[in-house]
């Protein structure tokens, strides 16, 4: 039985490089040993895709393309397909999952300069794989045909014709017709089912074989090939796999954990996965009353709201994108990591985390004139994060960059300071119970919270130098 | 391979000549594959005009009707309308229609063929949302400011009785006004434009 195994790798591999393939990819890629958490996001997102493909072909197998029947269709996945409530919901908390991830693993980018020389492709490819996963988004919004993807999608489209000159006969094209109609339904679904998740496969593919030739950077944003063993193999690097494969799956339950929980008891998070007004089929008389797009393009939709010229809100809107693309040749900082940036560059992250959280929430309130206000506040905070970084960056104090990989202390060993943290903010008292009994209780003490407050308050302002 | 005895400026020239016949004919091929994403003939001829009987229409009634899948309304304007409207001219961003959209026989100051009867299709020229009518003058939510008109809940446009903008929003003209004549007195059609040209 074994020979005949082996006979047949052989037959394989004397055809195919699966060996090969194999080593330089998983057991014989070496990635630095320092991942933290903020590492489980890149696999995390490759998860969801895998999951959205899945559930999106169950759900062709029902779903109608047809003006006509499409919003009845999804109540029949919903109600007669057998678990096709659960396929459904996988695919729309499927999406917002993909954004979270995604986001979260931009900002990793971010914290530790991932996308800095020589990983200016790897971001770019990461990029594109994000603009292709608004389309994918957006045209998919569509397809359930209810009064949320009717007038968003009409929103969307229109901001095409605000383009000078070719907007208006641009628009038409896109749409198929004067209006949003059945044409723009069936041929949003062609982009969505096929075009663009080809797009994105490749680009995934593009994005990590872009990875695994230059490396995978690490929190301390230092070159691991620079300190190699007489084998060649980086001393501060393990092999992808067992190592970070099941380090991973650690990453993945917890994940599932989460993502089961929201599937079964809040599959519309409150209207910000799947909007209340979407439960009404689609009617081109009558725009909802207020109409936001789903959460994870809220932060722009705010930016082209924030501008009181409708051109000029589609450049701002489109620009908030285009300047991601740029932030490898924005940032001339000599260091990648965080950790050993200077304060300036620490204060302007957090000023751009705060104004992208802002933009998002205010992109779901009605455009008061306070919140349209402080909307281009945030606007110009967004912007002035990546078009100031050239100077910033050039002008900020940098830390000694370590030869080594760090050790930072693991969760074990933070835990006796922990638990003396809590004895600190808590205080033991003995009290005499009705039966006349003593018994000793722990009550919160006051002056020792203060103090572990002050503490923290301290440890953090510090930190952002 | 050996290149002794190969004529290059041949070679080159048949790679030249090769790729950009190949280019023109990529670009020919581009023509079928773009075009087909434009409306289809059906699609075109589904802009058929509609009729809309307006005698059972009572003074300050709004009607919706598709045409061309777009809304079109409608509205039959009091004289106290026709009288408001003759006094927001300070507030609009375009009142005498000089940069909307509309045929000739509209483009005088009410907006329409007959003063009283107000047609237009009902999508804000800014994001193509369709406003919401609000005849009622100065209610709570949209303040003192406001004389009956159109409002747009998704960006917040405002317009008058007659789709005329106002100032200071995001939409930058009026509503667009479809061409349509009058048949006899009580019925309109929608989509073909009326042949005496009012002055």
């Amino acid at each position: 039985m074994k020979q005949k195994l082996n006979e047949s790798t052989e037959w394989v591999s004397d055809r195919f490089p699966l060996k090969k393939l194999w080593e330089d990819h998983m057991s014989h890629y070496y990635a630095p040993k320092n991942f933290n958490v903020w590492y489980f996001f890149g696999s995390l997102a490759l998860l969801v895709l895998v999951n959205q493909f899945i559930t999106g072909i169950l759900l062709t197998m029902n779903y109608k393309p047809d003006a006509e029947l499409a919003f009845d269709s999804v109540e029949y996945i919903m109600r007669d397909v057998n678990w096709g409530w659960l396929v459904r919901y996988m695919h729309s908390t499927g999406a917002s999952a993909f954004f979270i991830v995604v986001y979260l693993h931009m900002f990793r980018g971010l914290l530790y300069g991932s996308f800095k020389q020589p990983r200016e492709l790897i971001w770019i490819f990461g990029m594109l794989i994000f603009v292709c996963l608004m389309a994918e988004a957006f045209m998919g919004y569509l397809l359930p045909w209810g009064q949320m993807s009717y007038w968003g999608a009409q929103v969307i489209i229109s901001l095409f014709s605000a383009i000078p000159v070719i907007g208006e006969d641009l628009a038409l094209w896109v749409r198929g017709d004067y209006v949003i109609s059945d044409a723009t339904l069936n041929r949003f679904f062609a982009f969505h089912v096929i075009a663009v998740p080809l797009v994105l496969l490749i680009l995934v593919f593009l994005h990590i074989v872009a990875l695994h030739e230059v490396g995978s950077n690490n929190p301390d944003g230092i070159d691991i090939k620079a300190n190699k063993d007489e084998n060649g193999i980086p001393l501060d690097g393990i092999p992808f796999h067992p190592y970070y494969t099941v380090k991973d799956i650690v990453g993945v339950g917890v994940f599932l954990f989460f993502f089961a929980a929201i599937i079964f008891y809040m599959p519309e998070m409150g209207g910000y996965f799947l909007e209340h007004a979407n439960f009404i089929p689609a009617d081109p008389l009558k725009t909802p009353e207020h109409i936001a797009p789903v959460w994870y393009f809220t932060p722009f939709y705010a930016i082209l709201r924030a501008v009181p010229d409708k051109f000029a809100g589609v450049i701002a809107m489109g620009g908030a994108i285009v300047v991601l693309f740029l932030l490898p040749w924005l940032d001339r900082s000599k260091v990648r990591s965080i950790r050993y940036r200077g304060g300036i560059y620490k204060k302007a992250l957090l000023l751009f985390v705060i104004s992208f959280l802002g933009l998002g929430y205010l992109g779901t309130q009605p455009a008061t004139p306070s919140a349209t206000m402080a909307a281009r506040v945030l606007t110009a905070i967004y912007f002035g994060f990546f078009l100031l970084m050239p100077l910033y960056t050039r002008w900020e104090k940098t830390k000694p960059v370590p030869e080594r990989l760090t050790e930072q202390p693991s969760i074990e060993e933070k835990i006796p300071e922990w638990i003396e943290t809590y004895h600190e903010m808590t205080e033991k008292q003995e009290v005499k119970a009705a039966s006349g009994e003593k018994k000793i209780v722990t009550r919160p003490n006051p002056s020792g919270i203060i103090a572990v407050l002050g503490r923290t308050v301290k440890k953090l302002i510090n930190s952002l130098n | 391979m050996t290149n002794e005895g190969v004529n290059h400026a041949k070679r080159r020239f048949l790679t030249s000549a090769l790729s950009v016949v190949g280019a023109v004919g990529s670009g020919y091929l581009a023509v079928p594959f773009l075009s087909q994403m434009q409306p289809s003939a059906k699609a075109m001829a589904a802009g058929a005009p509609v009729e809309v009987d307006i005698s059972k229409m009572e003074p300050g009634l709004l009607i919706r009707v598709a045409w061309r899948g777009k809304p079109v309304w409608i509205l039959n304007r009091t004289p106290e309308v026709l009288q408001t409207l003759t006094t927001l001219d300070s507030e609009l961003a375009d009142p005498t229609s000089n940069e909307s959209t509309q045929p000739a026989s509209s483009k005088n100051a009410g907006r329409s063929i007959k003063p009283e009867v107000f047609v237009a299709i009902g999508l804000c020229t800014h994001l193509g949302c369709s406003p919401t009518f609000r005849p009622e003058i100065a209610p709570p939510d949209l303040g003192e400011r406001w004389k009956g008109g159109f409002f747009c809940p998704c960006h917040g446009s405002w317009f008058d009785l007659a789709g005329r903008v106002y100032r200071g929003v995001p939409a930058p003209t009026n509503l667009e006004i479809p061409p349509y004549k009058y048949v006899t007195e009580e019925l309109i059609v929608i989509g073909e434009e009326t042949e005496e040209a009012v002055a």
